[in-house]
């Protein structure tokens, strides 16, 4: 309904653009039709008398002929008979249309007098004259002053391959400037031209690169109906084409699903990377791991809060506020847990586990008594939002921040382990406590600052999942079976297992979800995992020898 | 050679606790005047009896933990799949009586626009064939889970968290409409249970009744088969897995086997749940429940089988307290009791007991406590 | 199963490791260790950290899987194709550097649970225990010193009694080989010479392997010596002549 009103709306403003004497529109006219006003009027009387007959076929040459005309009130006659809003006068054979004001003359436009609809009939559509209506109203709005509209056309006449609509093509294509629009007009004549059997093999084959170059679904659909349709060189061209474009497509249907799976997979690895530590290197089982992303997004939410009540300007750089407030807020946390909890249970891994299941049902209920148990707004900053093309990728710019950030996170961690003098005493103490202890490191210490840093990049992971998760006190929990299975998977104590599993694990999710369906495909990747670490109990990257027996 | 003998002091004392538990309760609900002050409201007879049904899944858990140190953190699965059997059987109770009168199909199929009985669901009719699933269906699951676990020596923290992924992943499964077994709303509105109504308080008086027996059953058995020699081996396991693997005992075999037995009892605690609940949906395989189930047993004291029947019925009694007076409270508290058992009671409140015991007995003499059991 | 008849090493042998290698990540532990050892033989194995002793017992009980080379047990049995407990049901009884006693069991449960008696999880739910069972165990804690401290937890014992109890444990099991791991590690002068009393009496009907540091001790057992290093064997022999052999010499004082 909408759209035809706009339709209408458009063709107004064309009117309005030709009377005013736009030079395009009139070169135009002029080519279509070789006698100007008169020659129109004809026409188009002869076609409004055609809609009077109540016959099917007469319909459809009604709606060929006056969109021919293209006159300015072809698109309202047309839009109206769209909408079943077209009548006409059994005994005067007037034509009538219903506009949002009442009865209105379908030939001027003005009202009319002296006649109420109860007297009127209908003119009837089936399915042979909607499709001709559909094509027609096509290719009036290839003239359309709107680039969008002409857009939508050209792709209307693509779909439809209507061989009367070549002229119209025509006509807009010599006119038109605009490359990407020129690009459509070529491709819906390019169609056109291939459905006419009466063109010649060369045009044909001309037209079948045209559409090879569009390369999409509805190129292949096209191409395969015209291979079925046509013989020789032309039916082996379209074939061909349908196969290169359907290759190519797959190649992108491909990389459109690794970066679905990139995608995931960098959520899982901001989910994991804190247990990588915890779990991974330091060997403590903590279950509340998944509540320090919850508190890191309740971070956000504070921040976002105090900004919106505060200093509205800021609200773009509110997720840059919030990380490092996250990662001290959790960090600070982790070091109290592992001071006050963790501490006395070293060696004793399931104990751990349990005291620490223990806190994340505290700490779940305290953010449910502080906030409330419902879902959180948190907003995204205007660099977040939008999405772009890439060759044949659709990519959102949330994702591909949040894939960025994960990626900068990891390597940060790495950096941290490998180049500062912490990360070269927590890696002495994770290997060797006693020797560690004996060359002057303080183990305690370590062991705090360790957990306080799994847990503070925790609290930073929950910072960017705030923008793609429901932030609820149950936040944590969706992530914590997860990240537990990345890290296993990839092989604890080591990091780069950790960021291989997350992805691959990411990329088998989004592979099986198009066979299995989102729930059985976590599912099987589970099944998967279980069976997996009962193959290799260590993971992808063990460590193997003495040193993990000890 | 010193035996053990198959009850102690503390195994009578349950025993009887438990039949007079057994006679008491529904007596004094059936045939005392309901403004009496001995009598025993409707709802407290259906609340203990599902205290009894958890103290039957602590024994279980107990079993595999306490004594052979498996913590499985996917024990709700087992309870829940009993449950399921159990479920399906009252479901194909309730006939033409369901919302749709279809004869053949339980009224979410009709809902579904199912035509037929899948056959998952095919002889659920007779209670000999649901019973045997309330036994097989967890046994062959943690038969076939724990094949592949213990033949590839996944220990400790490691088969805890995919015990967890598993008892995750069938919630997931049975959230899933299409696997038809009622999908989020789980099966309920059941109707009657061997032609008795399962509202009626006969029938809630002989639950409870079965209840008690199958928990002091459950007892006898796990405790027959700790005092056993295969229960020495177990906590050989529990203690020092590889040593018992050097002389000769295949490990994987013990842990398979009781795993199964585990899962089995587990699987019978959930059956009879069921049917004094009314209700089973996917809820029940959520992780924190088999959590929660852990929680039981270490506060009552692992290894003990009776302090994890006692410590199911006190948390049990603490949670229906705090969320009738307390409601925000209770995770706070269950949380700290996470915390305080695992720092402060490490071996649960009979463990405790026996030490303080211990110790009063030995006097100065000797005062070295036993190392904590890893 | 058996290689080739024909050769006398294999089939007269009790143990037999032919160029037996294995490595961790890159990291070579045995590099075609070779060793046959003969029915009712003791052997004492020295070598520095590193040279593969542990890795060598571990490839015998079937811990770690070689990644080439041959393991044979009596001449015919293939070690590499077996399990821990199949190993220790032929006749491998295995102490550890480490005493691992069943500490939440009494001394005589432990005991108990190694003596010579069907494994299966059958045999042990519902089996009768044998009736000269208590005999053996008597027996068995009176060669071990241990006959007071029957019902004591083997927690409670001190570390010497451990490693008892875990001499015990083997004996109970009435292996036809020992593998002994460090065995006096952390003991007493005294404790060591009552250990290696001990231990010369258990080889009088056993065959013994001996992993051991202490020169000491392996000069009071009085048995042939091999030398192992970097993952193969340096050099065989009385420990006089190996003591004397300047290679060995340069692996234990030199560089």
């Amino acid at each position: 309904m909408r759209k035809t009103r706009l339709m209408g709306a458009a063709l107004r403003r064309l009117a309005a653009a030709m009377t005013s004497g736009m030079a395009l529109c009139l070169v135009a006219i002029t080519l279509c039709c070789v006698s100007v006003q008169d020659a129109h009027a004809d026409a188009l009387d002869d076609a409004l008398a055609k809609f009077s007959t109540d016959r099917f076929p007469d319909t459809q040459a009604a709606i060929q002929e006056l969109a021919a005309t293209a006159t300015p009130r072809a698109g309202a006659i047309l839009d109206a008979l769209a909408a079943s809003k077209l009548s006409f006068d059994p005994a005067t054979k007037m034509l009538y249309l219903t506009a949002a004001s009442g009865l209105v003359e379908a030939k001027t436009g003005a009202p009319a007098s002296g006649i109420s609809e109860s007297q009127l009939k209908r003119v009837r559509l089936n399915n042979g004259v909607r499709s001709v209506l559909q094509a027609a109203q096509g290719a009036l709005t290839l003239l359309s002053p709107d680039p969008a509209k002409r857009l939508s056309g050209a792709e209307a006449v693509f779909k439809s391959r209507d061989l009367t609509a070549l002229p119209n093509v025509e006509l807009a294509l010599a006119a038109e400037k605009e490359p990407r629009i020129r690009m459509a007009f070529e491709q819906a004549r390019a169609a056109i031209l291939l459905t006419d059997k009466a063109q010649d093999d060369i045009k044909r084959l001309g037209a079948i690169d045209i559409i090879k170059a569009r390369g999409d679904q509805d190129a292949v659909s096209l191409l395969a109906t015209i291979a079925g349709a046509s013989e020789g060189r032309v039916k082996l061209a379209a074939e061909e084409a349908a196969k290169s474009i359907q290759a190519r497509l797959a190649l992108w249907g491909n990389v459109q699903n690794i970066w679905y799976g990139l995608s995931l997979g960098s959520v899982l690895l901001l989910a994991a990377i804190g247990l990588a530590i915890t779990f991974g290197v330091m060997g403590i089982i903590n279950m509340a791991h998944g509540e320090m992303v919850m508190l890191g997004a309740y971070t956000t939410f504070v921040v976002q809060e105090w900004i919106r009540a505060h200093s509205p300007a800021l609200f773009d750089y509110s997720l840059f506020i919030a990380i490092p407030l996250a990662f001290i807020i959790t960090g600070v946390i982790g070091i109290l847990i592992e001071r006050v909890i963790i501490r006395h249970l070293y060696g004793r891994p399931l104990e751990t586990l349990l005291a620490t299941f223990g806190l994340s049902l505290i700490l779940q209920q305290a953010v449910r008594s502080l906030f409330g148990a419902n879902n959180r707004e948190v907003g995204a900053p205007s660099f977040m939002s939008g999405s772009f093309d890439l060759g044949g990728l659709a990519i959102t710019s949330g994702r591909m921040w949040i894939i960025v950030f994960s990626l900068a996170v990891f390597a940060s961690l790495l950096a941290v382990l490998r180049m500062t003098s912490f990360g070269l005493r927590m890696r002495a103490v994770t290997q060797n406590r006693r020797m560690a202890s004996a060359m002057g490191i303080d183990t305690n210490r370590i062991d705090a600052l360790a957990f306080g840093l799994g847990s503070g990049i925790a609290g930073i992971a929950g910072v960017a999942l705030s923008q793609i998760d429901n932030v609820s006190p149950n936040l944590g929990q969706s992530y914590i079976i997860d990240s537990f299975m990345v890290v296993v998977f990839g092989g604890v104590g080591n990091l780069w297992g950790t960021l291989v599993a997350a992805l691959s694990l990411g990329i088998a999710n989004k592979f099986l979800e198009p066979f299995a369906g989102a729930v059985l495909g976590k599912i099987l990747l589970l099944v998967f995992i279980i069976l997996f670490i009962q193959k290799r109990p260590r993971g992808l990257f063990a460590l193997k020898g003495r040193a993990v027996e000890a | 050679m010193q035996k053990t003998p198959l009850l102690d002091t503390k195994g009578i004392v349950f025993l009887l606790l438990l039949a007079a538990a057994a006679i008491l309760v529904p007596v004094l609900f059936l045939a005392t005047p309901a403004n009496g002050a001995l009598h025993v409201p409707a709802y407290l007879v259906a609340l203990i009896g599902k205290y009894l049904c958890y103290a039957l899944l602590a024994i279980a858990l107990d079993l595999v933990w306490g004594y052979c140190g498996i913590l499985s953190l996917g024990h709700g699965a087992f309870f829940a799949l009993g449950g399921y059997a159990m479920g399906m059987y009252l479901m194909r109770q309730i006939g033409t009586r369901g919302v749709y009168a279809n004869a053949n199909l339980p009224d979410f199929m009709v809902f579904l626009n199912w035509k037929e009985l899948p056959v998952t669901w095919w002889g659920f009719n007779h209670i000999s064939y649901a019973m045997l699933m309330v036994l097989l269906v967890p046994g062959i699951l943690a038969f076939v889970f724990g094949w592949f676990a213990f033949r590839s020596r996944v220990t400790g923290v490691y088969l805890s968290i995919i015990t967890q992924a598993l008892t995750y992943a069938l919630l997931l499964a049975f959230f899933r409409n299409d696997m038809g077994f009622g999908g989020n709303n789980g099966l309920t509105d059941f109707k009657d249970i061997l032609g008795f109504p399962v509202q009626s308080d006969g029938t809630r008086a002989a639950l409870f009744s079965i209840s008690a027996l199958a928990l002091g059953l459950g007892y006898l058995i796990s405790r027959a088969i700790v005092v056993s020699k295969f229960g020495k081996v177990l906590i050989a396991i529990r203690d020092a897995e590889s040593r018992t693997r050097f002389i000769g005992y295949r490990v994987e075999t013990y842990k398979l086997a009781v795993f199964t037995i585990s899962a089995m009892m587990a699987g019978v605690a959930g059956a009879l749940y069921v049917p004094q609940v009314g209700i089973i949906n996917p809820g029940e395989f959520s992780p924190t429940n088999s959590i929660e189930a852990v929680i039981w047993v270490a506060v009552g004291g692992r290894g003990t089988l009776v302090g994890a029947a006692l410590g199911a019925v006190l948390v049990n009694f603490a949670k229906t307290w705090f969320t009738g007076v307390l409601p925000e409270l209770w995770l706070f508290a269950l949380g700290l009791l996470f915390i305080l058992v695992t720092l402060y009671l490490p071996k649960g409140l009979l463990g405790a007991g026996a030490d303080a015991l211990a110790r009063l007995r030995r006097a100065k003499a000797q005062t070295k406590p036993l190392p904590a059991a890893e | 199963m058996a290689l080739a008849t024909d050769n006398p090493a294999l089939t007269s042998s009790l143990l037999y490791l032919d160029g037996v290698c294995v490595s961790f990540d890159g990291y070579k532990a045995l590099r075609g260790l070779s060793l046959v050892l003969a029915p009712g033989e003791m052997r004492a194995i020295i070598g520095p950290n590193g040279a593969g002793k542990t890795t060598m017992m571990d490839i015998i009980t079937g811990k770690t899987r070689p990644d080439e080379g041959d393991v044979y047990f009596g001449g015919v049995q293939d070690l590499t194709k077996m399990d821990e407990a199949e190993i220790a049901e032929l006749g491998i009884g295995r102490k550890f550097q480490k005493p691992t006693v069943f500490e939440s069991h009494t001394v005589e449960d432990n005991i108990l649970l190694a003596l010579k008696a069907p494994r299966h999880a059958f045999a042990t739910l519902f089996g009768k225990a044998a009736a000269d069972q208590n005999d053996k165990i008597d027996s068995i804690l009176a060669t071990t010193r241990l006959s007071e401290h029957r019902q004591r937890l083997a927690g409670d014992l001190s570390h010497g009694q451990k490693q008892w109890l875990e001499i015990g444990m083997l004996l109970a099991q009435d292996p036809k080989l020992l593998l002994v791991d460090e065995p006096v590690a952390g003991m007493t002068d005294a404790e060591t010479a009552q250990t290696a009393e001990l231990l010369r009496e258990i080889a009088k009907d056993h065959s013994v392997v001996v992993v051991e540091h202490d020169m000491t001790f392996v000069r009071d057992l009085g048995v042939k010596v091999t030398v192992l290093h970097e993952g193969a064997v340096l050099a065989e022999g009385p420990l006089d002549v190996v003591s004397a052999d300047p290679r060995v010499i340069e692996v234990y004082l030199g560089r």
